[in-house]
């Protein structure tokens, strides 16, 4: 029995899991042999899992913790006393017009420079794949090589520009930033992805005559959702979660992150301001993350190098 | 691609507008790219040559500037270190997990929790790891873990505090407790301690012994020398408590430890058969907990690595899952084949694994390079005020050189400028990749 339990567990040791399954039937002892082999694996892995939990999970349950708690207890507290948790941090978050107006701020951003990012984005992707036009290469070549530049090259000028033009502090000044950033990435992923589209589904819509607005339109969008997904999210969860943009080009224009950021010079005293609104200001995008984790992996593997 | 490229050009050809319709789906973009990115570039490398103001022509002065300011060096060697350490950490951890997740049941659920962080802001996850990273023991998670450790392994004292409760008893809690008087076999040494945290006894404590003479031993009690009232100093007297537990050292004339004992639980202790003396007899440090103040990880020493730590917790998810898809897309024959021949996992993982994802290995190390170079928000929300100089990168350094209250566009401009410089041999590698790729 042992030995048996010992020679399976080996074998499985060695084997991708879904194939040693259907080589073989399994027999009982070996099905407990490979749990057994698998035991230390599966303990470490969970406490490894475990670990990159607890200080996501240590925000949410700081952030419960009753005024007279938060600034001397740790998060375990309200584990233990499940009875302290409370939500009066969150009802008074929702009262500070400051944090309110700072989330409505957040969500104009992020929806706003998305939904203008697909579409240029999805445009320029469109020609650089299917489109011919001189200097088409070298163009995307150019397009390659502004995905790295850090974004600390424009903010000095676009300052002052904005000061001119009356864009800085305003909503419209962050989301024009955003997507001008966003752009390589986008350019880079859409191209990339219509190139892979049949050429026959193209050609035949040509020859009937379809105008290239058109043929973009009804076939380039619908075949391209999957990337039009990826790349929305991607841009969605990185323009919500920017600091630096809305920090140099908004004074009164706040999105979450720059008005908690306001608030970390007293970090201990407010803590009870900053833990829920940090909470908050991450439950979204980790909501929108869960819930189209595919297509965000997807957008990762096509452009890894941003 | 090269026909379809072919026949789009006889086509765009034969329509006689060749150049208008891909200028029309590009011209958004091409504006965006220029006002929002090319043209501030090129601006920026201009103003770097200016001083602060923008008014003279400084040549090279604030490039100078970078490797002569304290701060503006210790961002660069910050820098240096991230780029030394986390992109290799990341792609390590990374490639661990991705193998790892392999061969488990719940890898997608591993796969979830370990890359969520991806999806928080590294603002975000500064505050998180702020919370986490806090001093004292009793709110910072990390603190309050190597307490538990502490308290588990690290003392196993007695009390905290104490005092000699007469003058022939002299030391401390760090190095023990002396009693000056020689002691020779057959004699006793009355060790009392007093000024022990009240809490710290237990109120059912033991009265402790009263010391008894033996021949040819040394004998004597730790006890607690106090009692309500007060009661004469450096005497065992009903009512005193004993004190169990606590580490007894004999020493001889040169200060030498001879033998240990641990008091029984009303203090008595016996040191039997000791020779001819004359010895010291010493309460040992072992018997006395300093309290664990936890560790400073926002302070000026550990900021950097706390940081880096923040910042690992966010990306290895990034690193396993592109790795993960490298390990699919590897055959599985040539690894079976392997372990045909009888190679041990390791030797599959060195030998093969290892090898094969090389690229992808080489994409996830240089996707953190760059991303490390940029690395500003997680800072801002881990470092305190106090320790943001010592915590301090260059892409902070132009941020809080431009706008954070110096001001200085001059300076802030050629440090962008050196950030991007940074960067180019990674835009001339993605370049060429992309060439590649394509020819």
């Amino acid at each position: 029995m042992a030995v048996t339990g010992e020679t399976a567990g080996g074998a499985v040791a060695v084997r991708p899991r879904a194939r040693a399954e259907q080589r073989q039937p399994q027999s009982r002892a070996a099905r407990i042999g490979r749990a057994v082999a698998r035991g230390p694996l599966n303990i470490l892995l969970l406490v490894v899992a475990v670990l990159w939990l607890v200080p996501t999970f240590g925000l949410l349950f700081t952030s419960l913790l009753p005024a007279s708690e938060i600034t001397t207890s740790g998060w375990w507290k309200v584990v233990a006393h499940p009875s302290l948790a409370t939500f009066d941090n969150y009802s008074a978050l929702f009262d500070d017009s400051d944090i309110t107006s700072a989330l409505w701020t957040t969500v104009q951003i992020a929806v706003g420079n998305t939904v203008l990012l697909v579409i240029v984005a999805s445009l320029a992707g469109y020609a650089f794949a299917w489109l011919d036009f001189p200097g088409r290469d070298w163009l995307f070549v150019v397009v390659i090589g502004l995905l790295v530049v850090p974004l600390q090259v424009a903010l000095i000028p676009i300052f002052s520009l904005y000061n001119d033009t009356g864009l800085f502090d305003t909503v419209l000044g962050l989301v024009l930033f955003h997507v001008a950033f966003g752009l390589p990435f986008g350019i880079f992923l859409m191209r990339n992805f219509f190139a892979g589209i049949p050429r026959d589904i193209l050609e035949s819509a040509r020859i009937d005559g379809a105008s290239e607005a058109r043929i973009f339109v009804r076939l380039i969008l619908p075949l391209g959702l999957p990337a039009i997904a990826s790349l929305a999210i991607f841009q969605f969860l990185w323009t919500w979660n920017d600091l630096i943009v809305a920090l140099t080009f908004g004074r009164d224009t706040q999105p979450l992150t720059v008005a908690i950021f306001s608030q970390t010079r007293q970090f201990g005293s407010n803590i009870d301001l900053i833990a829920p609104a940090s909470f908050l200001s991450l439950a979204i995008p980790l909501c929108v993350f869960l819930a189209f984790q595919r297509y965000f992996v997807q957008g990762m593997l096509a452009g890894s190098v941003k | 691609m090269e026909a379809a490229t072919v026949t789009a050009r006889r086509r765009g050809r034969g329509r006689g507008r060749a150049a208008l319709v891909p200028l029309l789906f590009l011209a958004p973009a091409l504006i965006f790219l220029v006002v929002w990115v090319i043209y501030p570039t090129i601006w920026t490398i201009v103003r770097s040559f200016f001083d602060r103001d923008g008014g003279t022509f400084v040549w090279f002065d604030n490039y100078k500037d970078i490797f002569t300011t304290d701060t503006l060096l210790t961002a660069i060697k910050n820098n240096v270190l991230w780029v030394a350490v986390v992109p290799a950490l990341v792609t390590a951890i990374g490639l661990i997990f991705a193998v790892l997740t392999e061969r488990i049941r719940w890898s997608t659920a591993f796969k979830t929790a370990v890359f969520m962080p991806m999806a928080i802001s590294l603002f975000a996850a500064g505050v998180i790891w702020r919370i986490m990273d806090e001093k004292d023991p009793s709110r910072g998670t990390i603190n309050a873990t190597l307490k538990v450790f502490d308290d588990a392994f690290g003392g196993g004292g007695v009390v905290t505090a104490a005092q000699g409760s007469t003058p022939q008893l002299t030391g401390s809690i760090e190095r023990g407790f002396v009693l000056r008087t020689p002691v020779r076999a057959g004699q006793t040494a009355e060790l009392g301690l007093t000024a022990i945290p009240p809490e710290e006894v237990p109120r059912d404590a033991p009265q402790a012994a009263r010391p008894t003479p033996e021949p040819g031993a040394i004998t004597g009690t730790v006890w607690r020398d106090f009692k309500p009232g007060g009661g004469r100093p450096g005497v065992v007297e009903r009512g005193e408590q004993g004190l169990g537990g606590a580490t007894v050292e004999l020493r001889d004339s040169g200060g030498g430890v001879v033998a240990t004992t641990t008091t029984a639980g009303d203090g008595a202790f016996a040191f039997r058969d000791v020779g001819a003396g004359p010895f010291r007899v010493a309460i040992g440090s072992e018997t006395f907990t300093t309290p664990f103040e936890g560790v400073s990880w926002l302070g000026e020493k550990l900021i950097t690595p706390a940081v880096m730590i923040a910042y690992i917790w966010v990306w290895a998810g990034f690193a396993m899952v592109i790795i993960a898809a490298g390990l699919s897309a590897i055959s599985r024959e040539v690894l079976e084949a392997a372990r045909t021949d009888g190679a041990t996992e390791w030797q599959v993982f060195r030998r093969v694994t290892v090898p094969m994802l090389a690229p992808v290995l080489s994409v996830v190390f240089i996707t953190m390079i760059i991303n490390v170079l940029k690395v500003f928000d997680i800072i801002l929300s881990v470092a305190p005020q106090s320790s943001q100089d010592d915590a301090n990168v260059i892409a902070l350094a132009m941020w809080r050189t431009s706008f954070g209250g110096v001001n200085d566009f001059g300076l802030g401009s050629a440090i962008a400028v050196f950030l991007f410089v940074l960067v180019i041999p990674v835009l001339a590698l993605n370049i060429r990749r992309f060439k590649r790729e394509e020819a």
